[in-house]
């Protein structure tokens, strides 16, 4: 069914009753060319990509829970392009791209608004590396613009311009860069994907990969075994799990980041913003909850939860830059699993074990790489080849001293 | 979370940094491979692999707000409890370093 004005109206007239399941819930068929292990935004958006851009057949989705239910349904919902490094700003400027025209492509309401997106700067220093950041994002074709301090006083007139330690001087801001619905991108892709035959089947865990002769031939799951000519793995904070069962080991430490949401306010954050000085970043959602998090908790973990210090130092970045968010009650906080690669940049890339492919560690920046990482890893799935936009996305770039450190911190994910 | 220090008692995880798997004390000395490119396999998987288990989990924490040691904390990452730390000195003494 195609989603429309005129749908809603003609449903609206005759009491609700022809609006059908979103997609189907399909129980495990005996074989599959393609398997995408996880349901979760990247997961799906793959295997709608191979159904309806690389024109692939008998593809199916296993998740171990239900779709959409770890990072995808975990997140501050921003989208953006602001990167500096080669390896990273054509990707995720793609992705934006992407992101412009998915609700018309998929045919789903995913609420992408474009309602920029500012990174504050309270140094001399900060100003000069905004401005290559920004000279670079243009040079790859995104959008960027360096606000001074009197342009961003009348966006944000309560930020605190004095403070002692990080008085801010101006911001990098991104006009496209926005928020989107994330749930609803979930939604939208597992529609897209079900709609063009592919499988989503759910509550379907991996528990191991069958191989004869250096290939996967399919996986053991808590619902049997199913063949697979081809297997991508997007599994996000369980990627070193999953892979263990194929004898891998990834360049990667799974760890919690804490997101926040207030009570519901009046308008007042009407973009994104990002305060690096404090750990902290915010936006307001359509329902008025300010949204915000800040930095990783630290430590190995695979528990959706955090610690309270966290807590109290994302607290303190709010109040040190908005300081009447003092008066504002938090209503939720929630954590979710980062696959944390050294490097702090993903990987696409296939594996020494032929037909099994990987996409992870994309730490706690994978919701905004949502399309383009399912195009890319589609592209591989069907090609065999790596995407343009994602060449630089390998295993091996730890070997080769190609690592690809965006935030110039070094290849360690403690310091990330 | 609370550090049970061997020397000074409990004490909160926010007086430490942490650094990761305890499976960092064993650097390989990159020389004795037989050949360049196995001495870079040790390497690059000291350096970036890690084993990253879901369960128990042996890590190095450094309580840099309080003695200054480095030590060897076991837990457990699906639930954070704690159930043995050690002394990075003593662990890595018991494993022959520092002859």
């Amino acid at each position: 069914m195609r989603y429309s004005g005129f749908r809603v109206i003609r449903e609206a007239l005759t009491g609700h009753k022809g609006w059908g399941p979103a997609w189907r819930d399909a129980t495990p068929q005996a074989s599959y060319d393609y398997i995408i292990v996880g349901g979760g935004g990247h997961g799906l958006a793959t295997a709608y990509y191979l159904a309806k851009e690389f024109k692939q057949a008998r593809i199916a989705v296993v998740e171990k829970g239900w779709i959409g239910g770890g990072n995808v349904g975990r997140n501050t919902t921003i989208i953006r392009s602001n990167y500096l490094l080669d390896g990273n700003e054509p990707f995720y400027e793609f992705s934006l791209k992407l992101w412009e025209g998915l609700e018309q492509d998929f045919n789903y309401n995913a609420m992408v608004s474009q309602r920029g997106i500012i990174n504050l700067f309270h140094t001399d220093a900060q100003r000069d590396a905004y401005t290559r950041r920004g000279n670079a994002m243009i040079l790859h074709g995104a959008d960027a613009e360096l606000l001074n301090r009197d342009q961003v006083r009348a966006m944000y007139p309560f930020l605190n311009f004095d403070n002692a330690r990080f008085p801010i001087k101006g911001a990098l801001m991104q006009r496209r860069g926005g928020t989107v619905r994330h749930d609803a991108v979930a939604w939208g892709y597992a529609r897209g994907a079900s709609d063009r035959g592919v499988d989503i089947i759910q509550n379907c865990e991996v528990t191991g990969f069958r191989r004869e002769g250096g290939r996967v031939t399919g996986i053991e799951t808590s619902r049997g075994f199913i063949g697979a000519k081809k297997i991508g793995v997007a599994v996000a904070g369980s990627s070193s799990k999953v892979m263990a069962a194929a004898d891998m080991r990834l360049p990667m430490e799974s760890h919690v980041l804490q997101a926040f949401v207030s009570e519901g306010l009046k308008p007042v954050i009407d973009g994104v913003m990002t305060y690096g000085a404090g750990h902290f970043y915010v936006s307001q959602s359509d329902k008025g909850g300010l949204v915000f998090g800040g930095d990783i908790d630290g430590y190995n973990s695979y528990a959706q939860r955090g610690n309270m210090p966290v807590v109290e130092d994302v607290a303190e970045g709010g109040m040190s830059l908005m300081p009447m968010i003092g008066r504002a009650r938090l209503l939720r906080s929630w954590g979710g699993i980062m696959d944390m690669s050294m490097d702090g940049s993903p990987i696409i890339d296939k594996t020494d074990i032929d037909g099994l492919y990987f996409n992870g560690g994309w730490c706690y920046g994978g919701f905004k790489a949502t399309p383009a990482s399912g195009w890319c890893f589609a592209h591989l799935l069907a090609t065999g080849n790596p995407h343009p936009t994602a060449t630089a996305y390998r295993f091996d770039r730890f070997r080769k001293g190609l690592m690809i450190d965006e935030k110039g911190q070094g290849a360690q994910p403690n310091l990330h | 979370m609370i550090i049970n220090h061997p020397l000074l008692g409990p004490r909160d995880a926010q007086e430490f940094t942490y650094l990761g798997d305890a499976a960092l004390i064993d650097r390989p000395d990159g020389l004795s491979y037989p050949t360049p490119d196995a001495a870079m396999d040790a390497m690059h998987d000291y350096l970036y692999q890690r084993s990253n288990p879901a369960g128990e989990h042996r890590e190095l924490w450094y309580h840099e707000q309080g003695d200054r040691s480095w030590l060897v904390v076991t837990r457990n990452t699906v639930t954070h409890e704690i159930t043995r730390v050690e002394l990075a000195r003593d662990v890595a003494r018991m494993r022959g370093r520092s002859k």
